[in-house]
């Protein structure tokens, strides 16, 4: 159990989740109202919903040994492009029709911008860092573009129950989580393709060599992370009801990047832990939750973001558990056989 | 061995010419245009990025990364701002002030080496930690309005029938203070092998350790500093200030035709970099028709257009290793 590698997530997780308790007693309590599950704890998964789905797609392209700067903004480009759609749709219609043609909208820009970021960095061959540096910086003058610069509201009830509405009591926004984790988990444990993004993380020229496409598979994992972006832009911008090219989705990439990294996969490829992330990003989500309801005043949010990241990173680091924990850890075990293996990124079992 | 110097320099003279470009497009297009009070104000405008771009120079020859300025620089200004309103001397503020940031350079660099933690997550601690600490002392704008101050912002020292600010003097020092640093010094050799190959400079001998903490002591000194100019310019302390700032001093650095990857580049090219974001900016001003946004696609183009170029002249050439001997 303490082997996990979503031990310490969890531990954190329920941690903070049970400071809430000593404010609010009914932290906890979830009720039925309206025919809705109302609650704390529904209320987090709820609002951490776009940070989770971000959060799988950066998994799986952290896990090749990328990076993808511009998650932020396609949430931007895909809620802008959306709203406008609607907008432009409703005029004429009432039925449905424009709320279909506002996420076809939104998931085709997304895909085109991740399509864009994975033949950068596959074919191309620059640094995903830099590759999407691009994007970063570019797509959110685009969403401007698509906007106008003007932060557009959206009066259509259909658009907003992808963000704010529910099915069979629940939040419809935790549905599209359940779908997006449940697709991206069956693929990488069930199928062989968990098995390639690993490899092509450790060692890209090795994988090419033992017959993998490394190109195609890294083409793939940006994709994923621009639909993975799309959606959460989609719910986003419904959430509120507008769409705002300027702020929506800002610094998202780094909450994101976060959150994977507090779940347990390493910046530098290899294995990757698509729970762990999902739980990193409700992580995130409870500590600003937390804040709020405990009363610590909100500007304090970022001081214990820096904090947990460190923390975090420094807990992971092997320099920092040699140095610092292991001559306390020394006694009971007599040697830890793990450790240097995890550091490779691939351990095939 | 002279067509090699040449060669060296390509990217630098592509960003110069660049540069000279767009300066011509704009004189010809824009009656105005060519005062050379234009020139002038863009250093005026863009002295402060200039200070960072300096300093995040340093860390990207290095292979670094450092996204923690523009908070150094909001958190620089909020301190400033908060001591000047209790009736504190500037001469006792300033030197806190630029103590800012090589304080929490030094801790991130310590932490990247010891640790060995990825200098891209822990300098974005350190962009919430200071970005946080600006908020905590007030998440209100605060006014400046000390006599010493208003005469660094309002000073302007005639050049003929034009003029510059103290702030452009003091980006100029920074700017000769790092050429000299890169290419005179042992720091400066160190920092170009270990951006090279860190696992050969190790091998070497180098101070790899103690290079990599002063790198980003020196880029946590120059967005004090930045901070400090900024907050003349600005004449006020507010958590918001340079939100984004870094991505447009990487901007300046990449479009300066150094490397990401670390090992090439020079000082002078993000110079020129900052300069060719001034210039868009102008464009568009002059323009008039054009909104502010037309910005960041055009930073979004000229980054493609350069990061594509190293690319392919990084696989023709590989002359990676050639440099780093000839400094």
């Amino acid at each position: 159990m303490l082997k996990s590698r979503l031990f310490w997530p969890v531990i954190i997780l329920l941690i903070i989740l049970a400071i809430n308790l000593f404010f609010d007693p009914g932290f906890f309590k979830i009720e039925v109202k309206n025919g809705h599950l109302t609650g704390s704890l529904v209320d987090i998964v709820n609002r951490g919903a776009p940070l989770m789905l971000i959060s799988i797609g950066m998994t799986l392209v952290i896990a090749t040994k990328g990076i993808d700067l511009g998650v932020g903004s396609v949430i931007a480009m895909s809620g802008s492009i959306a709203a406008m759609t609607v907008v432009q749709g409703m005029a004429s219609d009432t039925s449905l029709t424009p709320l279909f043609m506002a996420i076809a909208a939104a998931l085709g820009l997304s895909l085109a911008a991740g399509l864009w970021n994975g033949l950068l960095v596959s074919r191309i061959g620059i640094q995903p860092i830099v590759a999407t540096l691009i994007l970063m910086v570019a797509g959110r003058g685009i969403a401007q573009l698509i906007t106008d610069g003007q932060i557009t509201t959206i009066y259509y009830e259909p658009y907003s129950f992808i963000g704010g509405g529910y099915l069979f009591a629940i939040p419809f926004s935790v549905y599209l989580v359940a779908a997006v984790l449940g697709i991206a988990l069956y693929m990488t444990k069930k199928t062989a393709l968990g098995l390639f993004i690993q490899s092509v993380g450790a060692n890209p020229e090795a994988s090419r060599l033992a017959g993998i496409n490394s190109k195609n598979i890294i083409l793939l994992v940006y994709l994923f992370s621009g639909f993975c972006a799309g959606v959460g832009g989609l719910i986003l911008s419904s959430n509120v009801s507008s769409a705002d090219g300027n702020n929506a989705g800002l610094w998202f990439e780094l909450d994101a990047i976060l959150a994977v990294v507090i779940g347990g996969t390493s910046l530098m490829g290899g294995r990757f832990f698509l729970m762990g992330s999902v739980i990193g990003a409700l992580i995130i989500q409870s500590l600003t939750t937390t804040i709020y309801s405990i009363g610590i005043p909100p500007e304090t949010n970022l001081i214990v973001k820096a904090v947990v990241v460190i923390i975090v990173c420094l807990l992971q680091s092997p320099e920092f558990r040699q140095k610092v924990l292991r001559p306390r850890m020394k006694k009971p075990h007599k040697k830890e056989p793990e450790n240097s293996l995890n550091e490779q990124g691939v351990k095939i079992s | 061995m002279s067509w090699q110097l040449n060669k060296k320099y390509y990217p630098l003279l592509i960003t110069f010419g660049l540069f000279i470009l767009m300066f011509l497009y704009g004189s010809i297009n824009y009656t105005g245009f060519s005062s050379p009070q234009v020139v002038l104000n863009l250093f005026i405008d863009n002295a402060f990025l200039i200070i960072v771009a300096v300093g995040m120079t340093f860390v990207i020859l290095s292979g670094g990364i450092d996204l923690s300025v523009g908070s150094v620089i909001a958190l620089t200004s909020m301190v400033t701002a908060s001591l000047l309103q209790a009736n504190i001397s500037p001469i006792i503020v300033i030197p806190i002030a630029l103590l800012i940031g090589p304080i929490l350079g030094v801790i991130m660099g310590s932490l990247i080496h010891f640790y060995n933690l990825q200098p891209f997550i822990v300098t974005l601690a350190g962009m919430f930690l200071a970005r946080g600490l600006s908020y905590v002392i007030s998440v209100e704008t605060i006014a400046i309005s000390h006599p010493f101050f208003q005469f660094m912002a309002n000073t302007k020292i005639h050049l003929g029938n034009f003029y510059i600010s103290i702030s452009v003097l003091i980006a100029i020092v920074v700017v000769v203070a790092a050429i000299f640093l890169a290419h005179y010094t042992k720091f400066g050799r160190n920092v170009y092998a270990i951006g090279g190959n860190e696992q050969s400079a190790l091998l070497m001998g180098l101070p790899v350790g103690k290079t990599k903490i002063l790198i980003y002591t020196l880029s946590g000194f120059c967005s004090s500093l930045a901070g400090l100019v900024f907050t003349f310019y600005m004449l006020s302390g507010y958590g918001l200030h340079a939100n984004g700032l870094e991505l447009d001093a990487i901007a300046a650095v990449v479009i300066g035709g150094t490397l990401l990857t670390g090992g090439i580049g020079y000082v002078a090219g993000s110079v020129i970099g900052v300069l060719i974001l001034g210039v868009i900016q102008t464009l568009i001003v002059f323009e008039g028709t054009l909104s502010s946004w037309w910005t960041k696609i055009a930073i979004g183009v000229l980054l493609l257009l350069f990061i594509v170029f190293q690319r392919l002249s990084s696989v023709r050439g590989r002359s990676k290793t050639g440099l780093i001997s000839e400094h």
